[in-house]
């Protein structure tokens, strides 16, 4: 009974939290806004951009191989291009980068907004009459929905790449990158990136509003900063994974254009 | 001022910051059973130095955080000039500051960003008033040479006085100080001691100084409040502090060391 209290009670503070920064997101930013957002795009984009990398570098190689691996036996190695190019537009370019971000810059909010309330800097904040939600919950959103689709765009690219890569230098495969690439672009179309891009704008959000609300609702020392950590990754994940289901099956359910 | 608000205005003088007086009616607060502050009522009169004195633990810094409206109480209400502590517009009427024990320093911004976030935020002033004025800050607490440097690189007592200029930049009518002179060697303490008196003077700001230092409350304050248990238990001028009737506030203030009979072993 108190974790669905647990529950809802973060359910309640996150939504809170949501309409009050969006609240203030209805004037114009100063140029000091300004550069906290460009700050946040830089941290939640350019720093994740290498691991994004090479992990969907990695992903779409290992995905090639092993539909390589199956689709031998049937002699259907030339659809191996459309298997990774959907695969990753739809669903391990969305999550990857999603999974990225709660490790990586998801675990680094908490960390760093819990650590400014432990210390009494977000209750400065408060009595300077500057809102947390305004200089510190805002800038990130808008950081990570400004740059989710481009880290997303580049998950696929890479991965589709990888994928190529493998199936070239495979002996079982040997699809060149003219028929991989061929069949990729046939089968995948521009709505199965546009869902993509979509589902991680929903995953990107979703985490970075957990982040941040889990790490201003901490309370007490350096110990309570590292379970609010692991407890915001945590719930990030279980949260992309939920999202990924629903949001595939709405997504699904609109025709293309 | 508003924080949506997007126009920029000027810095006040310390004509136009009239100081103003603060209402504590029947304050009380709870945290599950355990009782901090219990009933508390007095005033504080509009440029006074009011200091609440008490043991560790009696709630002083409870209501520190109740009197600038970063807690609601279980009952009861403070009033900062007729207007309720914990009202939506009460920063519109009231220019406020409180400094953290520990200072609550913005330890990823330079000292000078430190001071200037306030007036940035709220857009007071261009980026030119904004480096004079929180260079005449810097000064006027003697920390000129600091204003590139970060918190982590600073001594207790210089933190403690970046957080009270912090506060002065933002022009504040009512300035609450939480333990300032706490971890400070004697001369840092009087240093502290003065420039409360001087802000006073310079700026007529309402101070309300949350202490266990006797030295501070009996050389600057007006009057003095002791607070033990969570009640007020006295309130009078610092010079009838020094011959108290209650034996309580008197032990407080002039604790003798019995090592006949210590304390800690008392039932």
């Amino acid at each position: 009974m108190n974790q669905i209290r647990t529950i809802l009670e973060g359910v309640g503070s996150a939504l809170r939290l949501f309409l009050r920064a969006v609240s203030y997101a209805r004037t114009m930013p100063s140029k000091w806004e300004f550069a906290r957002l460009i700050e946040q795009c830089y941290v939640i984009g350019y720093t994740t951009l290498p691991i994004v990398t090479i992990l969907c570098f990695v992903i779409g190689g290992v995905l090639a191989l092993q539909s390589g691996y199956s689709m031998e036996s049937f002699g259907a190695q030339q659809f191996i291009g459309s298997l990774v190019g959907l695969s990753m537009a739809r669903e391990l370019g969305p999550m990857m980068v999603a999974i990225l971000l709660a490790g990586r810059v998801g675990s680094a909010i908490t960390a760093e907004l819990a650590s400014m309330t432990v210390s009494q800097e977000v209750d400065a904040l408060v009595t300077m009459n500057i809102p947390p939600a305004r200089m510190l919950v805002l800038p990130r959103l808008a950081g990570v929905l400004f740059m989710m689709p481009v880290l997303t765009v580049i998950a696929n690219i890479v991965g589709w790449f990888g994928g190529a890569i493998v199936c070239k230098y495979t002996g079982f495969i040997s699809v060149n990158p003219d028929q991989y690439f061929s069949t990729l672009r046939k089968y995948v179309k521009f709505k199965d990136i546009f869902d993509g891009v979509i589902k991680a704008e929903v995953f990107g959000f979703f985490v970075v509003l957990v982040c941040c609300n889990i790490g201003l609702n901490t309370r007490g020392g350096s110990r309570e900063i590292g379970i609010a950590v692991t407890r915001a990754v945590v719930v990030s994940l279980v949260l992309i994974l939920v999202l990924d289901y629903f949001t595939t099956k709405v997504l699904i359910s609109i025709p293309g254009i | 001022m508003p924080a949506t608000q997007t126009s920029t205005r000027r810095f006040f003088s310390a004509e136009e910051s009239p100081a103003v007086g603060v209402t504590v009616e029947k304050l009380s607060k709870s945290y599950g059973k355990l009782e901090v502050l219990k009933d508390l009522s007095f005033e504080v009169n509009p440029g006074e130095i009011f200091v609440l004195m008490g043991p560790s633990g009696s709630g002083k810094s409870v209501f520190l955080r109740h009197a600038i409206g970063l807690e609601a109480p279980t009952s009861g209400r403070v009033l900062i000039n007729g207007h309720d502590v914990l009202g939506e517009d009460i920063r519109e009427h009231v220019r406020m500051g409180l400094v953290f024990q520990a200072g609550a320093l913005f330890n990823s911004l330079s000292v000078y960003d430190n001071l200037a976030l306030y007036p940035r935020e709220h857009r007071v002033g261009s980026e030119k008033q904004i480096r004079e004025r929180v260079m005449q800050m810097l000064k006027l607490l003697s920390l000129d040479d600091t204003a590139d440097k970060y918190p982590s690189d600073l001594s207790g007592g210089m933190r403690k006085r970046v957080a009270i200029a912090r506060s002065l930049v933002m022009e504040p009518q009512l300035l609450l100080y939480d333990e300032p002179t706490s971890e400070l060697d004697p001369v840092m303490s009087a240093t502290i001691d003065e420039i409360i008196a001087t802000l006073r003077k310079q700026y007529r700001v309402t101070s309300i100084v949350v202490s266990h230092d006797r030295d501070l409350a009996l050389s600057i304050a007006d009057r003095v409040g002791i607070l033990m248990g969570g009640q007020l238990i006295y309130i009078g001028t610092p010079d009838s502090l020094k011959h108290p009737e209650d034996p309580r506030v008197a032990d407080f203030l002039n604790p003798r060391i019995d090592l006949e009979h210590p304390r800690f072993k008392r039932t």
